[in-house]
């Protein structure tokens, strides 16, 4: 059986990652999952300097889901790469370092210091709808999307991957303009801007008041934008939005995807990732798939 | 330290307040390395709540490899938990955090509504002289078991038992003091605690909380703002499912 999959022509052993801020730096996750057993940790984002993110309450549960507020808290890229990196490939993981900034010279700032690290993709954050500055600004409007994914581009030794937000009118117009700016992957979907309110408290849940909705509440949504995206542009899809089990990292594939990432469910069960690698194996086995590669937008 | 996550199984459980449920768990490992202030993650079998309830300890016994929790319903998921029955079985994850760091000295024990539970067996286990101070809204809960290894003095909101007001005027009133105080409970009353142990020459460990997704210090979701900047986060954070619940309160930056 066959689970090696490529991105941008990077080889990875499966196609099952972590979706970013969900599995920290991976040493978080060390007491239930061998790291070098996923296809790769994708880190959790990391900007040019450290950011302290919103004040608590910074999440909350909602029906088949949650909302985070986080504002991607990060310890700075100096740190990132004295510390975590290192650490990642003592463990023999593959890294995908997620990147966010403010404006487009923070972002090009994290992506020349990663230039000489063994990190294997560079997955770009343009849709964080949790920061005000930067993040989704750059992801809501094809020309400026153009424009970071051109000036990253320029400057990035690794292959990257403009991590598209769902909250558009038409995602394949943003997949185009990440396209044509000369992405060399997508991955998608970043979370659902949503609210929670109190209403015993009349108060907001969530201290920034929206944040982003995740887990199997948005999986409709991930898979049928991961289908568009697909039909739309060439580029190869990391695939994510509401995976909890193997069927679920299936069926994203048979959208479109060539590589799943798990979230939220992480956090409903610390081995989630395995649990979902294993599931694939089962689908596989039960169809006599040979190659993981066929699954991919094979609807 | 490692962190079990398994089926644990209800041995019993009882209301012994209004809303306030004594669940007992075998939970063998996790029972095995519990020290007073650590919590549990608990999960609710309904597959709509994806995130697990964060509950104190109240009680440990290593040997018969038991963990005890008195929580009280806040929601959906802690209601689901107070139906279930001796027998049952839920996906217990623990213990978590960092628990209180037991001093010499004489210690002073300051519980709050829910937050009286988790001092329960630091009491217990604390060797020194002691004084414990439960504060209540109106109903008494779990006042006999600390009365059986401590000194305790109660606060009702209602005045209906002990001294009428909150912990600190039980605490004026009744001028205690010591070395190291333990404290749980509302933020507001952990401030007021925090400054009256700073007032009386008083060390002060609270334990904080806050709404929590992974438990285990990956999501940052619980996170309360630190004087001094954090050497994991490189920021002024501390994660309160990993770093503390338990926290100096002169390190707290009290919303």
């Amino acid at each position: 059986m066959n689970l090696e999959v490529r991105v941008a022509g990077v080889p990875f052993k499966n196609p099952v990652t972590t979706a970013s801020g969900t599995f920290g730096s991976g040493a978080e996750y060390e007491e239930f999952v061998d790291l070098s057993a996923l296809g790769a940790v994708t880190t959790k984002g990391v900007a040019n300097v450290p950011w302290e993110g919103n004040p608590a309450p910074r999440v909350a549960e909602t029906y088949g889901g949650m909302l985070n507020a986080v504002g991607l808290q990060n310890p700075g890229i100096e740190l990132f790469c004295q510390r975590d990196i290192p650490h990642l490939k003592e463990k023999n993981a593959s890294i995908i370092v997620n990147v966010c900034g403010k404006t487009v010279e923070d972002y090009v700032e994290v992506v020349e210091r990663l230039g000489d690290e063994p990190v294997d993709l560079l997955e770009i954050n343009v849709s964080c709808p949790n920061v005000k500055a930067g993040g989704l600004a750059f992801g809501q409007n094809p020309d400026a999307l153009y424009g970071i994914t051109k000036a990253v581009k320029a400057k990035a030794k690794q292959p990257i991957v403009m991590k598209l937000s769902p909250n558009v009118t038409d995602i394949t117009e943003m997949a185009k303009a990440a396209e044509a700016g000369g992405s060399d992957a997508l991955s998608l979907i970043n979370t659902l801007t949503g609210m929670k309110i109190d209403i015993h408290k009349k108060l907001f849940v969530l201290a920034n008041q929206t944040g982003g909705l995740s887990g199997p509440a948005i999986k409709p949504v991930a898979v049928r934008m991961i289908y568009q995206v697909h039909k739309a542009c060439r580029l190869p899809i990391i695939g994510m939005g509401g995976v909890m089990t193997g069927e679920d990292a299936v069926e994203l594939m048979m959208a479109g995807a060539t590589m799943v990432s798990v979230g939220t469910a992480n956090f409903h069960n610390p081995r989630a990732t395995m649990d979902v690698l294993q599931g694939m194996k089962d689908y596989m086995a039960q169809y006599h798939i040979e190659d993981v590669n066929e699954i991919i937008g094979c609807i | 330290m490692s962190i079990t996550k398994e089926r644990g199984t209800i041995l019993s459980q009882k209301e012994i307040g209004t809303d306030i449920y004594d669940m007992v768990l075998s939970f063998p490992k996790g029972a095995g390395e519990a020290k007073p202030g650590q919590f549990l993650a608990i999960y609710s079998e309904d597959r709509t709540k994806l995130l697990p309830r964060p509950i104190s300890i109240c009680a440990v016994d290593a040997k018969a490899g038991t963990l005890r929790v008195v929580y009280r319903i806040a929601g959906d998921g802690t209601r689901l938990f107070s139906r279930m029955k001796a027998g049952d079985t839920l996906e217990v994850m623990g213990p978590l955090g960092n628990g209180f760091m037991m001093k010499p000295g004489k210690a002073v024990i300051v519980g709050g509504g829910i937050g009286i539970p988790p001092m329960l067996e630091l009491t217990r286990q604390l060797a020194c002289e002691k004084t414990v101070v439960l504060g209540y809204r109106d109903e008494l809960f779990l006042k006999e078991e600390f009365e059986q290894v401590a000194d305790v003095i109660v606060a009702t909101e209602d005045g209906s038992a002990g001294v009428k007001g909150t912990v600190i005027d039980a605490m004026e009133e009744t001028g205690v003091t010591g070395t190291v105080l333990y404290a749980c409970g509302p933020m507001p009353m952990l401030r007021a605690v925090a400054e009256y142990a700073a007032a009386h020459g008083m060390e002060a460990q609270v334990s904080l909380e806050e709404r929590m997704a992974c438990g285990i210090g990956a999501c940052l979701g619980c996170i309360c703002r630190s004087k001094e900047n954090d050497h994991h986060k490189n920021v002024n954070n501390k994660r309160i499912c990993k770093d503390v619940p338990v926290f100096d309160a002169k390190e707290v930056v009290f919303p």
